[in-house]
C-alpha cells in the first residue's frame, strides 16, 4: 500500500488567548479553560490565508520528502476556507510549488474532514498506479462568529502529505470510513461564519462518529489500542480528543504528542493532520499511529500507520510542528484580531 | 366525586435524547405506565407540554399522542400551564376519573427542549413570563429567580451556602436515581464556583434543559382494587391555585402565594398538615425555588428556608425529605413532565421500589408542580392505601 513519503505544518506566529476574547463578550473565561481546554488559539495575519498557509506546509513536505516536485501527480487541497467560492486552491498551490501543467488538481471541503480526504483520495490514486506521488493537504483559516462559542477555538493552520508508494516516513496499514447524515455545523453560500447545533455537535455528532470510526478502523484491523504507540483524533477544542480516546480505552501518553488544540485551537481541515506531523515528529521505526479526522456533516476517516526508518533521516529536514507552535509567538489584542479577521466592516 | 388511585407509572431516562422524536418520548413511556398498571384499555388521556410549537414545530398533541399511542379514537387532549402542564394534566384526569365521566385515563407528560439551540430554548420558556411587563424589558427565568432569592438573602439573611447546599442535597439523591439526567454528586464549592447566570444564581443553581416524559395511569379506587397487578395509590387531594402571572405585580416576591393556596387546599381536602406528609417533591427549578416552596408549603416557617438542606433537614432520612427523586436541578426538567414525574416517584416511593434513594416507612407523599414564577401552581397528596 501505499504511504506518507513526506510531511509538514505550519502555522501562523499570531495568538490570541481565551482571556483576551472572554473580556470582550463578558464571558467566563476560565469556564472555556476547564470546560474546553483551551488557552489560545493561532490567528493568521492579514495576508495569510489558506493557499499561503498551504504552500509553507508544502515546502516543509517537499523538504522531508526529497523529490522533484514535478513527479507530483494530483494536488488536493482540503479546507472549508478556500479564498475563493469559485477558482480553485489547488492549482495556485501546484503552480507556487513547481508541479503544474501534468498534475490533476481539485479543492475539497467537508467542514473539519477535508485535509483527511484529500490523504485518503491520494493513498488510492497512487495505490491503484494512477499517480506516483499525490500532494493531500488541510488547510484552514477557520472563522467563528463573533462571541459564538467557536470564536474560542476556530484557528488558523496546515499540514500537508506527500504520499507515494516509494520509500517513505509511514506505510499506511489501514484505511477506514465512517459516514452518517448529521447536520451538526453548516455554512451556506454567502454566511459569513458557520453556524452550529450546540451540544448536539457532541455525542451524536463528534462522538458518534470518532468513535464509530476508531472502532470500525482496530476491528478491520485487528487491532487494540494498546498496539498504538499514538493516536491522534480530530481537535475541535482540547477536551473531545482526550475524552474519545480515553473512552476507547487510549492513554493520555498516546494522545499528548499529537494533542495540539490547548494553545492552537482548532485548525479545521487541519486539526488532525496537523496532529500527525507533530505525532511523526517524535514517532520511532517501528510505532503504530491510530488517526481519526472528523468532518460535520458528518463522518470520520481513519488510518493506521507504520512508522518506517526513513523517518530518522527525514524529520530534522524541516521545522518540527511543536517546536513552531511554542517558538515565536506574537500575542495580540481582540482590536487586532479583529482587524486581522476583517471582522470590522470599512467604510464604503 | 369518586375516591381515585394511581395503578400505574411509567418513565424512561431523561436527558438529551438526540435519536428519538417528541412522539417517541411520550408513547414509549405511555406504554411503560399502561404496562404497569396491567390494563388493556384506556378511557380518556390527557397531555401535560408546556410548548411543543416553539421546541419542535408540533402542535395539536392530543391527536399526535393519541395517535401514536394507537389509542384513538379516545378523547385526548394537550393541557398546558407552563412548566405546571404536568401537574395540571394529571388533575385533569383525576377530576376526569372522580367525576365518572371516565374510568382508567392516562395521564402523561411530555417536552422535547433539546432540538433548538440555548437561545431557541430560552425563548421557548419565557413565554411563561408575561410578555408584555417582563420579558418585553429582556428578563428571562433566571433573571426573575436571582431577583426573589436576591430578596429572599436581603429579607432573611439566606445564604450562597444555603443555595448550594439545595442543589448538593439533589444531585446527592439524583445519583441514586438511574433515570436521571444528571446523576452525579456536586459540592458546594461546585455549585458557587460555577458560571455566574444571573447574580447570584449560577449555573449549576439551574436545573438543565431537557427532553423526557413521564406517564401514570388513574382509575377509581373500586376498580383498582380489582384492575391493578400492584398496590395501589389513592390521591387524597388534587389542588391547583394561580397568582399574578408577573413578579412586580405581587406585594412580596419571595413568597410564592400560588403554592400557598394550593397547599392550603389540598390539606383541607385531605384532612392533612404538613406534619403528615412522609415526603414532598417540590418544583425546584432554582435552588431557591425549593427554598420558597418549602416555606409556602408550610414545612418551614417564612424566612427558613434555606436551612432545610443546611441542615439536613430535607435529607433523605431526615425531618421531611425533599426532592428523593433528585429533583428538577438533577432528575432534569422537561417541563410539561416535571408535574406527572413528580406524582411518579411519589407513587415509586410508596410502592418501596426507590433503591438507595428510598424514603423508609413513607405512607404520604405530596408534589409541587409550579409555571413559571408560580403564576400557577398545582399540589397534590398521595397516599398508600
Amino acid at each position: 500500500m501505499a504511504g506518507i513519503i513526506g510531511y509538514g505544518a505550519y502555522m501562523p506566529r499570531n495568538r490570541i488567548k481565551v482571556e483576551e476574547i472572554a473580556k470582550v463578550w463578558g464571558a467566563d473565561a476560565p469556564s472555556y479553560k476547564k470546560g474546553l481546554m483551551l488557552r489560545e488559539k493561532a490567528v493568521p495575519s492579514p495576508d495569510q490565508d489558506t493557499i499561503t498557509m498551504a504552500v509553507e506546509a508544502t515546502k516543509h513536505a517537499l523538504r522531508r520528502a526529497k523529490i522533484d516536485p514535478k513527479r507530483i501527480g494530483a494536488v488536493y487541497v482540503g479546507s472549508e476556507s478556500h479564498p475563493y467560492a469559485v477558482k480553485p486552491s489547488g492549482t495556485v498551490l501546484a503552480d507556487a510549488i513547481g508541479a503544474t501543467p501534468e498534475v490533476h488538481c481539485a479543492d475539497f471541503e467537508f467542514a473539519c474532514k477535508a485535509g483527511s480526504e484529500a490523504m485518503f483520495v491520494c493513498m488510492g490514486l497512487a495505490d491503484g498506479g494512477a499517480i506516483e506521488y499525490g500532494l493531500a493537504v488541510g488547510a484552514d483559516t477557520s472563522q467563528g462568529a463573533p462571541g459564538d462559542a467557536l470564536e474560542y477555538s476556530a484557528a488558523a493552520g496546515a499540514a500537508a502529505f506527500i504520499i507515494g508508494k516509494g520509500p517513505g516516513v509511514a506505510k499506511v496499514l489501514t484505511t477506514y470510513a465512517f459516514m452518517t447524515d448529521t447536520p451538526d455545523f453548516w455554512r451556506r453560500e454567502h454566511m459569513h461564519y458557520p453556524r452550529h447545533a450546540g451540544r448536539f455537535t457532541g455525542e451524536p455528532a463528534y462522538f458518534k462518529h470518532v468513535l464509530g470510526c476508531a472502532k470500525g478502523l482496530m476491528e478491520k484491523a485487528g487491532a487494540k489500542p494498546a498496539d498504538f504507540a499514538y493516536a491522534v483524533f480530530h481537535q475541535p477544542n482540547g477536551k473531545f480528543p482526550m475524552r474519545a480516546g480515553q473512552m476507547l480505552g487510549f492513554k493520555k501518553e498516546q494522545i499528548e504528542p499529537g494533542w495540539l488544540s490547548p494553545t492552537l485551537g482548532n485548525t479545521y481541515s487541519g486539526s488532525s493532520p496537523m496532529g500527525l506531523t507533530a505525532t511523526l515528529d517524535v514517532a520511532k521505526p517501528g510505532d503504530r499511529i491510530l488517526m481519526v479526522s472528523y468532518g460535520s456533516g458528518a463522518g470520520s476517516d481513519g488510518f493506521i500507520y507504520e512508522v518506517t526508518d526513513r523517518i530518522e533521516e527525514v524529520r530534522d529536514a524541516a521545522p518540527k510542528t511543536r517546536a513552531m507552535l511554542d517558538a515565536n509567538k506574537r500575542y495580540i489584542d481582540y482590536g487586532t484580531y479583529a482587524k486581522f479577521r476583517r471582522k470590522i466592516r470599512m467604510g464604503e | 366525586m369518586r375516591d381515585v388511585a394511581v395503578i400505574g407509572v411509567g418513565m424512561q431516562k431523561w436527558g438529551e435524547l438526540w435519536e428519538k422524536s417528541l412522539r417517541d418520548i411520550f408513547t414509549e413511556s405511555a406504554l411503560l405506565a399502561i404496562d404497569d398498571a396491567g390494563v388493556d384499555h384506556i378511557d380518556a388521556m390527557y397531555v401535560g407540554c408546556m410548548t411543543s410549537g416553539l421546541f419542535v414545530g408540533q402542535e395539536h398533541l392530543g391527536s399526535v399522542m393519541a395517535d401514536y399511542l394507537g389509542v384513538a379514537p379516545i378523547p385526548s387532549v394537550r393541557v398546558e400551564s407552563a412548566c405546571a402542564s404536568g401537574g395540571v394534566a394529571f388533575r385533569q384526569a383525576f377530576i376526569d376519573v372522580a367525576s365518572g365521566v371516565h374510568d382508567i385515563v392516562l395521564a402523561g407528560g411530555v417536552e422535547k427542549m433539546n432540538d433548538i439551540d440555548g437561545g431557541g430554548a430560552t425563548h421557548a420558556l419565557s413565554t411563561a413570563a408575561d410578555a408584555e411587563y417582563e420579558v418585553y424589558h429582556g428578563v428571562t427565568f433566571p433573571g426573575l429567580y436571582a431577583m426573589m432569592a436576591v430578596d429572599h438573602m436581603h429579607k432573611y439573611g439566606t445564604t450562597r451556602d444555603q443555595l448550594s447546599h439545595v442543589a448538593v442535597k439533589n444531585h446527592r439523591n439524583g445519583s441514586r436515581n438511574p433515570l436521571a439526567q444528571y446523576p452525579y454528586e456536586l459540592t458546594l464549592e461546585q455549585v458557587a464556583g460555577s458560571l455566574l447566570v444571573a447574580d447570584p444564581i449560577t449555573i449549576l443553581d439551574c436545573s438543565p434543559i431537557t427532553d423526557g416524559a413521564a406517564a401514570a395511569i388513574l382509575c377509581p379506587l373500586d376498580m383498582a382494587k380489582r384492575l391493578s397487578k400492584r398496590p395501589p395509590v389513592k390521591v387524597l387531594a388534587s389542588a391547583h391555585a394561580t397568582d399574578t402571572i408577573a413578579l412586580h405585580s405581587r406585594p412580596d416576591i419571595s413568597w410564592l402565594s400560588a403554592v400557598e393556596k394550593a397547599g392550603e387546599k389540598a390539606y383541607k381536602a385531605a384532612g392533612l398538615g404538613p406534619k403528615d406528609i412522609s415526603f414532598v417533591e417540590v418544583h425546584d427549578c432554582f435552588t431557591i425555588a425549593e427554598i420558597c416552596a418549602i416555606e409556602a408549603l408550610g414545612f418551614f416557617e417564612r424566612g427558613k428556608g434555606g436551612r432545610g438542606a443546611e441542615s439536613g433537614e430535607t435529607a433523605v432520612g431526615g425531618r421531611i425529605p425533599v426532592n428523593p427523586s433528585g429533583g428538577l436541578k438533577s432528575k432534569g426538567h422537561p417541563v410539561g413532565a416535571t408535574g406527572v414525574a413528580q406524582v411518579l416517584e411519589v407513587v415509586k416511593q410508596l410502592r418501596g421500589e426507590c433503591g438507595g434513594r428510598q424514603v423508609k416507612g413513607a405512607t404520604i407523599g405530596m408534589t409541587q408542580n409550579m409555571g413559571g414564577v408560580a403564576g400557577s401552581c398545582a399540589v397534590h397528596i398521595l397516599g398508600s392505601v
